[in-house]
C-alpha cells in the first residue's frame, strides 16, 4: 500500500456520516426530512434558494461550530426554522413548543406504537 | 462464575441500553417544523419522502458520470457543455432543483479543476448526488483555495508542479462541474465504459478519471 493510498484526516472527516463504500449518507433519517423538506419548500416558492444559502452559511459560520463539520445538519435544521420565522410562516416559540410537545409525546408512547404528538400528556 | 458472567452481561446491557422512543432537540424539531408546514398545507409528507429516497439512490454520480463520458465522445456535445453547461445538461434530462446555472470546467494537460464552496456547501445535486462529507467540512472549505495542492496531495493526488490549478468556489447561482481529462487507451470505449471511469471526486477534482482496467 502507497502513502497516498492512506486516507488523510481532511478525506475522511470523522464526524460526518458515510456509507461503507464512502459515500455521503444522512446521519439520521429527520436530517433526511430536513433535506428534503427545504428541497420542497424552495420548489413551491417558500424562498429563493439565495436566501436559504445565506440563512445556512450565516449558521455554519457561527463561533463555535464542530471543526469536522458533524454538526452540519444541525445547522441545517436551524437555519431552516429561522428562515421561516424571517418568512412568517411559524412563530419561534410555537416551533419551541412543539418541539417539546414532540418530546413528552415520544417518551410517552409506549414502546412499538407510533409516536403521534397526541400522545403528548400535555396536549 | 455464573454471577460474574451475569453481571458482565448486565453492565453490557445497561450500557447499550437507550430508551426506545426518546427525540434528540433536533429530532423533535424537525417534526416541529413538519407539524406546522403540514397544517399549513406547505408540505406533502409523502412528496417528501419522494424527494429523500431520490436523493438517496437514484441521483448520484451516475448523472455527472453521463454528462462527462458524453462530453468525451461526442464533440458537438462537449462544445455545447463549454458555452452552455445549464442546458447541455439539461438535454439529458438533469435539471437542477434549484434552479441554478452550471459551469463546466474543463481539465487540459496545463490545468486542472477544483471546485469547492467556501460559503457553505453549494453543490452541483442534480449531477453528483449529496455532497461528500468532506466538501461540507471546515477543512477542506477552507484549505481547498488556501492551498489547493496540499488539499489534492491529501487526496493522494500530487499533480506535476508545471500544472496550473484553478479553484471555483460555488456559489448559490452557479455550480460547477469539473470534465476530467478523458484516460489514454479508452478511444474504442462506448460510452456506457466511459462513464464507469469517472467517479464522483473526479468531477469534483480531487481525483483524476480512471484508467481502463
Amino acid at each position: 500500500m502507497s502513502a497516498c493510498k492512506i486516507p488523510s484526516p481532511l478525506a475522511r472527516s470523522p464526524g460526518l456520516p458515510k456509507s461503507p463504500e464512502g459515500d455521503p449518507t444522512f446521519p439520521e433519517p429527520w436530517a433526511a426530512e430536513a433535506f428534503a423538506m427545504t428541497v420542497h419548500l424552495h420548489e413551491r416558492g417558500v424562498f429563493t434558494w439565495s436566501e436559504w444559502a445565506e440563512a445556512l452559511s450565516t449558521e455554519v459560520h457561527k463561533p463555535g461550530r464542530a471543526e469536522d463539520g458533524s454538526d452540519y445538519f444541525n445547522c441545517w435544521v436551524t437555519a431552516l426554522s429561522g428562515l421561516l420565522v424571517d418568512k412568517g410562516i411559524a412563530d419561534a416559540d410555537a416551533i419551541l413548543s412543539l418541539q417539546k410537545s414532540w418530546q413528552r409525546a415520544a417518551e410517552a408512547t409506549p414502546h412499538g406504537r407510533p409516536i403521534e404528538l397526541e400522545n403528548d400528556p400535555l396536549r | 462464575m455464573k454471577e460474574m458472567g451475569m453481571s458482565a452481561d448486565h453492565h453490557h446491557h445497561h450500557h447499550d441500553h437507550h430508551h426506545d422512543n426518546r427525540y434528540s432537540d433536533m429530532q423533535a424539531r424537525v417534526r416541529a417544523l413538519e407539524t406546522v408546514l403540514t397544517e399549513k398545507g406547505l408540505i406533502d409528507p409523502a412528496a417528501i419522502d419522494v424527494i429523500v429516497e431520490t436523493y438517496e439512490t437514484k441521483v448520484g454520480p451516475r448523472n455527472g458520470a453521463h454528462v462527462v463520458a458524453k462530453a468525451w465522445s461526442d464533440p458537438q456535445f462537449a462544445e455545447w457543455l463549454k458555452e452552455d453547461a445549464t442546458a447541455a445538461i439539461a438535454s439529458l434530462g438533469y435539471a437542477g432543483r434549484q434552479g441554478e446555472h452550471m459551469r463546466a470546467v474543463f481539465n487540459t494537460p496545463e490545468t486542472h479543476n477544483l471546485v469547492v464552496c467556501t460559503l457553505c456547501s453549494c453543490y452541483p445535486w442534480a449531477v453528483l448526488g449529496l455532497p461528500p462529507v468532506w466538501y461540507k467540512a471546515p477543512p477542506y472549505r477552507s484549505r481547498a483555495v488556501i492551498d489547493p495542492r496540499g488539499v489534492l496531495a491529501e487526496f493522494g493526488l500530487t499533480l506535476p508542479d508545471d500544472k496550473k490549478i484553478r479553484v471555483w468556489d460555488s456559489t448559490a447561482e452557479l455550480r460547477y462541474l469539473v470534465i476530467p481529462e478523458r484516460p489514454d487507451g479508452t478511444e474504442n470505449m462506448s460510452e456506457e465504459e466511459l462513464a464507469k471511469l469517472v467517479s464522483r471526486d473526479a468531477m469534483i477534482g480531487t481525483a483524476i478519471a480512471g484508467v481502463p482496467a
